[in-house]
């Protein structure tokens, strides 16, 4: 952050910065029992960038929570884990096999993994007992999301009700909860993708490996270039290849698609992004393919 | 990746370009959509995926034109509708600025909304139709951006090419509304004749009014001078959070954490923490892992003072000689946002700036008529959606400025302590 402009200015990843870090700091001191939720993606290790920053130098005072598909991506799990570890945070994994095996949700060979990360991240949340839960989410990704609050306020069930959301005032958030609801928490709220890469930029912060351009053996489905995987069988007509791709999303390694390109630098990736022509969304993710109101029925039901 | 058939400049923005939050306002009908996706489109903030959406459902619905506004009403049931119902924030950059727009509703029981929008907002907008000129709406609409004291205002007069671009009827809007502003609190008042369907004087300049000499809406919302609107004299830190590591390495650090609600902070300062009075000095400002030399708004960042005193969330640091006054009994303008009426002795929660007390309702001084201003005293309640002058006595004294003078130190919301729902904005007068 450069400190002394003449005119007392600030930049506005400076300005978003700020913001995320008074909205760190203002769950850690009224909530009992705060999680932060980790995927290991770009947008939830600037999360974790974020609270670094803003109990430093303390620790960050909650837990990381990751809900683990089982079709992760192993690049993915092991930046979790180095981070984790460099920060010295308390790591909890939810497993949807688990959940799964437990009966929690129910595998119908149907819906997917990503669905069922729903009934694991509210199983999760309410066995930790937590009443806040901070999300990566960007208003900027979805138009469901655009209505999110910051405070996302969330009933007994997990569910986030679009019609009845509580105003959201200057900065002055309200975290008052009934016995059962939750909070879910958009620090990021106001970052764009763009955002995010230029403060991975900025931070140098590491990231998992598999959003920089590489080789890899791959099938398209739906139109988008899929990972050659057990857990993805080739349907007739599907081939494997050869491509040099990155991916701008990570998630369940059967639903992500990754995108052919050159980009091995962050710069490169920045300049690659400013002037994409699809979202992120439209390019990488198939759960938001389903309906047009795909993201905002999953988000009604206790996603994220 | 993906096609490049054009070359878009998605978010330029640098990594020095400032930050510029806007909200919209006018009436249903007045254009607002078409003008958010026209500076979302102009400046290459829409994908191709998301346009091809709102192209196909605009093709399902039977329109015979891409429905912009699709892009926008997120919902399912503002769609179903075709209406916003909600506050809706989006983004889009040039290579000068990064802008937040808050997209507020234009229906009259959504003033609520509105206020949202507005409580961040640097600069408000709103539309008027050329061909209806001022409405009651817009009206409404700058009362309540001036009573949120959003500093910059523009009318942009919309439908130009609708009254044939006349000059005549662009100078009467513009006269008419400028006479209204004589009696709001509207430091900048830029007004714009533009088209938002045509694309007139939003990014480009227009070849049809010729007469027009001002800036383009795009470049007006580039280069209004922002950063002086912040008050960079009187020193406002409310303590949100107290760092203590603990740590072998930081046992005895102890911390401040807080975001600069006004003036400049620096090493070495004279400050007093409130409400104890106790005073001490700044040992020194950090900002994660650094030391630095002042810190000033919007900054979040550590205060450490150089004596042990007792600092605890919900103190307030500032300057010796320029302190806010505590105070138990406020008096407020507050928009009330729930159905159930707001009544004299009914208790509330409140939370300004990192303190929460427990407030009691003295007295509803008036209800304000948003659109003649008229004051009126006979009723003594708030219904959902009015605003009103109120004065509060609460359990715990509010280290408070006016909100003229401090949009941080001078505002709080209200809680209803039984359903857990924001009920109410307030914006401080002052304090007794």
């Amino acid at each position: 952050m450069s400190v002394t402009h003449a005119d007392y200015r600030l930049s506005q990843l400076d300005q978003l910065e700020a913001e995320s870090i008074h909205i760190f700091r203002e769950v850690a001191a009224e909530f009992e029992k705060p999680v932060l939720m980790f995927s290991g993606g770009k947008d939830s290790i600037v999360m974790m960038r974020l609270a670094e920053k803003a109990f430093f130098p303390a620790k960050i005072p909650f837990p990381v929570l990751q809900v683990d598909t089982g079709y992760d991506f192993p690049e993915v799990l092991q930046t979790r884990d180095n981070w984790v570890n460099r920060l010295g945070v308390r790591l909890i994994v939810a497993s949807v096999e688990e959940a799964i095996a437990n009966g929690v949700v129910v595998d119908d060979g149907k819906t997917s993994r990503n669905r069922l990360q729903i009934g694991t991240l509210l199983n999760a949340l309410e066995e930790g007992g937590f009443t806040a839960a901070f999300g990566g989410g960007r208003r900027d990704e979805e138009k469901a999301r655009a209505k999110e609050r910051v405070y996302s306020h969330r009933d007994e069930f997990g569910q986030w009700d679009p019609k009845n959301q509580r105003p959201e005032l200057w900065s002055l958030y309200n975290g008052r909860l009934h016995e059962g609801e939750h909070m879910r928490i958009f620090p990021i709220s106001n970052w764009t993708e763009l955002d995010i890469w230029d403060y991975i930029g900025r931070e140098d912060i590491e990231i998992p490996s598999i959003y920089f351009s590489h080789q890899r053996r791959v099938f398209e489905r739906d139109g988008m270039l899929l990972s050659e995987s057990d857990f993805n069988p080739l349907r007739s007509g599907e081939t494997v290849e050869e491509r040099t791709v990155r991916f701008r999303t990570v998630g369940d390694l059967t639903l992500t698609g990754c995108v052919e390109s050159e980009a091995s630098t962050i710069p490169e990736i920045i300049a690659e992004v400013a002037v994409a022509t699809v979202t992120e969304r439209g390019a990488t993710r198939g759960d938001d393919r389903f309906s047009e109101a795909a993201m905002e029925d999953r988000k009604k039901e206790g996603y994220f | 990746m993906a096609d490049t058939t054009e070359t878009p400049v998605q978010g330029l923005a640098g990594r020095d370009a400032d930050l510029l939050r806007f909200a919209t306002a006018g009436s249903v009908d007045d254009g607002k959509s078409t003008l958010i996706g026209r500076l979302l489109l102009d400046s290459k903030s829409i994908f191709a995926d998301q346009l091809e959406a709102v192209e196909a459902t605009s093709l399902s619905k039977g329109y015979d034109y891409t429905d912009l506004a699709l892009l926008t009403d997120g919902l399912r049931s503002e769609r179903e509708q075709g209406i916003t119902i909600d506050v809706a924030y989006r983004y889009f950059a040039t290579p000068q600025r990064k802008f937040i727009i808050a997209d507020t509703p234009g229906h009259v029981q959504y003033t609520r909304n509105m206020v949202t929008g507005a409580s961040t907002a640097d600069l408000g907008l709103v539309l008027v139709d050329a061909r209806q000129g001022l409405t009651e709406q817009s009206r409404r609409h700058a009362v309540i951006l001036s009573l949120l004291r959003v500093p910059h205002l523009v009318l942009a007069v919309n439908k130009m090419d609708l009254v044939d671009y006349d000059q005549a009827t662009y100078e009467k809007i513009h006269a008419e509304f400028r006479s209204f502003a004589t009696k709001l609190n509207i430091p900048d008042l830029e007004v714009i004749p533009i088209s938002a369907l045509k694309g007139d004087n939003v990014v480009e300049r227009s070849e049809h009014m010729g007469w027009y000499s001002g800036p383009t809406l795009m470049h007006h919302l580039e280069h209004v001078h922002v950063a002086s609107d912040r008050d960079l004299v009187d020193v406002r830190f409310p303590v949100q959070y107290v760092v203590r590591p603990k740590s072998d390495e930081h046992h005895d650090y102890r911390g401040y954490a807080g975001q600069v609600a006004g003036g400049v902070l620096k090493p070495g300062d004279e400050v007093v923490v409130l409400p104890s009075g106790m005073t001490s000095k700044i040992a020194g400002i950090d900002l994660f892992d650094r030391e630095i030399s002042e810190a000033y708004p919007p900054m979040s960042v550590t205060v450490r003072l150089e004596d042990d005193v007792d600092v605890s969330r919900g103190d307030l640091i500032a300057r010796v000689n320029n302190a806010p006054q505590p105070s138990q009994d406020i008096d407020a303008m507050v928009c009330w946002m729930t159905t159930q009426p707001l009544r004299p002795r009914q208790k509330l929660s409140i939370k300004h700036t990192t303190r929460t007390a427990r407030a009691l309702v003295k007295d509803i001084q008036y209800r304000l008529d948003v659109n003649t201003l008229h004051r009126d005293q006979e009723t003594k309640e708030l219904g959902v959606n009015e605003i009103g002058r109120i004065q509060l006595r609460t359990t715990q004294p509010l280290l408070c400025d006016p909100y003229s003078k401090n949009r941080t130190t001078g505002s709080f919301i209200l809680i209803d302590e039984a359903t857990g729902v924001t009920v109410g904005a307030g914006m401080i007068n002052s304090g007794s």
